[in-house]
């Protein structure tokens, strides 16, 4: 929140012209148009929120009480959700999945990421690009002969096997991120280690991972978010309700033929959605700068 | 990397050594990437020429999956709505996704909060989030028709996912919805790179706003462009969970992209075949996206100095 200061200070030594906007002008053109943009954006958490709250009689009358707001608010669905459906379960394996695979795939991606910056290996340079080529692969093409392949080795309806795949979209990614962080590790740091005796383990374990801790952490909770939102291998993979994933399992049990229980599924999707707007909210930083990086680089 | 001793070229032992450890290194990545990517993209091509069912293993059939699918008026609708789809979506994402970026790169009061706000609709599940959709388009008590009728615009209630265009316009409002976010954040981050000196000088020499924006921010901003479209392009293109979620493909097909297509044929359906065969033909149009995306960093580079 550093830019977060009164507006009537003079803070205008980045942008010299900004006195050429005068207020009327500046509340036209941009705060009005940003407010809707705002609102567009948000409202759909807001309508969610409130609809999980809301006791079924209001959620359809609109003529008797205000669509926007509500009275009397209810923990019925809420409990319900949490009480009488798969529901934990659900968050749980999603849980268990995302964090597997992150780890799995930093893992894989801290060596491979390192191999190709700085061992320097012949064909170094054509690995980084497959790997980014990989990184466009996408899982709607590769879905069906990944369920041939996971039938095939006896993973089918399991939590591995959403565990083994999901590094398929997390490992291109976080190998190419981590790649850019590398690089801006400076390269007189390992050849003075290299000089004193270190081992390339030693370099990389006690020199380059320190360094990298930031890159680490913008992986981790870029590739944590992915496989939470992962939906189309969930979805062929699992079959059995205990072993599906929150986003999975609210659209296939949770929507019962035409009676849709709006309440309580508005409250699945809300706390599908809290764990990792939450873990956003904390890493907002390290989350942008490995969107912006993954395309910046 | 210019600080490289470039003298002579590294002995032969320390370059196979490097060798050897670039491979042990890239070891597990590899694995993983050949064993649950490269092979199931094989895979994938080899089951679009074979008649394999769930359950029951194929025999190759050579391009009749590709003959059928080429009679089959379901599969162009889905090749129009993708491209359909595609098209005005990434458009509108990439318009709306500048202004934003635009408009956060002013001097504003709680910019990084705005930031990371703006930015919830791209971190939450697509699936999640597409129900909100749903429940804001149902039929009969959506807020919006709920709305426009209160502001006296409409008589009754509009029927969003019913009816197959206002189907295809409510699954794209979603979708941009959705991708905003991301398209904006990023060019925000190529606009925070662009020195303020550059549009100063501009104004000095007498530039209007628009010419700052013609003729400074947007070929200062071009590269990076090219990227973040061609990333929204082709998430776009093989969007799937949007659509499953809100109409599944229907009203009478009119929203099926061929990922959904090749998803109903080939799992619920059982033709793992024909659904594979559907993937496949995505890959034309996936390359093409990608080589716009390589010549992009191409040019970047270039602007940038940088060499290789």
């Amino acid at each position: 929140m550093s830019s977060n200061v009164p507006a009537d200070v003079l803070t205008d030594n980045a942008e010299g012209m900004s006195y050429l906007n005068r207020l009327p002008r500046r509340i036209m053109v941009l705060y009005l148009p940003l407010a809707v943009f705002v609102f567009v954006l948000l409202f759909p958490f807001y309508w969610m929120a409130i609809t999980a709250v809301k006791p079924n009689s209001q959620l359809t009358d609109y003529n008797n009480y205000s669509p926007f707001w509500v009275v009397g608010a209810t923990l019925d669905h809420i409990k319900y959700l949490l009480f009488q459906t798969s529901y934990p379960g659900w968050l749980w394996n999603t849980m268990l999945v995302a964090v597997c695979s992150t780890i799995l795939s930093l893992a894989a991606s801290v060596f491979g990421a390192y191999a190709i910056e700085r061992v320097r290996f012949t064909g170094s340079r054509s690995v980084g690009l497959l790997i980014f080529l990989a990184y466009l692969v996408p899982p709607s093409i590769l879905f069906i002969p990944l369920a041939f392949i996971v039938f095939k080795l006896g993973m089918y309806d399991s939590r591995l096997a959403l565990i083994f795949t999901y590094p398929t979209f997390l490992i291109p990614f976080c190998t190419w991120l981590l790649m850019g962080y590398f690089r801006s590790i400076p390269f007189e740091l390992e050849e003075s280690a290299l000089v004193d005796g270190a081992s390339r383990w030693q370099i990389l374990v006690k020199i380059i991972l320190p360094l990298a801790v930031p890159g680490l952490i913008s992986a981790g909770i870029f590739a944590f978010t992915l496989s939470w939102n992962e939906f189309i291998y969930a979805l062929t993979f699992i079959q059995s309700s205990e072993n599906k994933t929150v986003p999975v399992g609210v659209l296939t049990e949770l929507v019962r033929g035409d009676v849709f229980e709006w309440g309580s599924l508005m409250a699945g999707a809300l706390f599908g959605s809290l764990p990792v707007v939450i873990l956003y909210s904390f890493f907002v930083d390290y989350y942008v700068s490995s969107m912006t990086g993954a395309v910046k680089e | 990397m210019s600080t490289v001793p470039s003298g002579k070229p590294p002995s032969a032992s320390i370059m196979q050594n490097n060798n050897l450890l670039g491979f042990l290194f890239m070891l597990p990545a590899a694995i993983f990437l050949v064993c649950f990517l490269t092979y199931p993209l094989g895979l994938g091509v080899w089951l679009g020429f074979t008649d394999t069912r769930i359950g029951r293993d194929g025999i190759f059939i050579g391009l009749e999956n590709y003959e059928f699918l080429i009679r089959d008026k379901v599969f162009w609708l889905s090749v129009f709505n993708t491209l359909l789809y595609t098209l005005i979506a990434s458009i509108l994402k990439f318009a709306l996704g500048l202004w934003l970026a635009l408009l956060l790169n002013e001097n504003l009061p709680f910019k990084s909060f705005l930031r990371a706000i703006v930015l919830l609709p791209w971190v939450v599940p697509t699936v999640l989030s597409a129900l909100a959709f749903w429940w804001i388009y149902d039929s009969q008590f959506s807020i919006l028709s709920w709305s426009l009728m209160k502001l006296g615009v409409i008589d009754g209630p509009i029927n969003f996912l019913g009816d197959p265009n206002n189907a295809r316009v409510s699954v794209i409002a979603a979708n941009v919805w959705r991708g905003i976010p991301f398209v904006a954040i990023s060019l925000l981050a190529g606009l925070q790179t662009i020195p303020a000196s550059l549009q100063e000088a501009a104004s000095l020499d007498g530039a209007t706003s628009w010419q700052r924006f013609r003729y400074v921010t947007l070929p200062m901003l071009t590269p990076i462009i090219a990227v973040v479209m061609t990333f929204s392009v082709l998430f776009t293109f093989t969007d799937f969970q949007l659509i499953y979620v809100l109409t599944k493909g229907g009203p009478v097909n009119a929203t099926h992209l061929m990922a959904t297509l090749s998803f109903q044929r080939g799992i619920p359906g059982g033709q793992l075949g024909e659904g594979a065969a559907i993937a496949v033909a995505m890959i034309p149009f996936l390359l093409a996206a990608i080589m716009f995306s390589f010549f992009g960093l191409q040019r970047r580079k270039w602007q940038q100095g940088g060499q290789d």
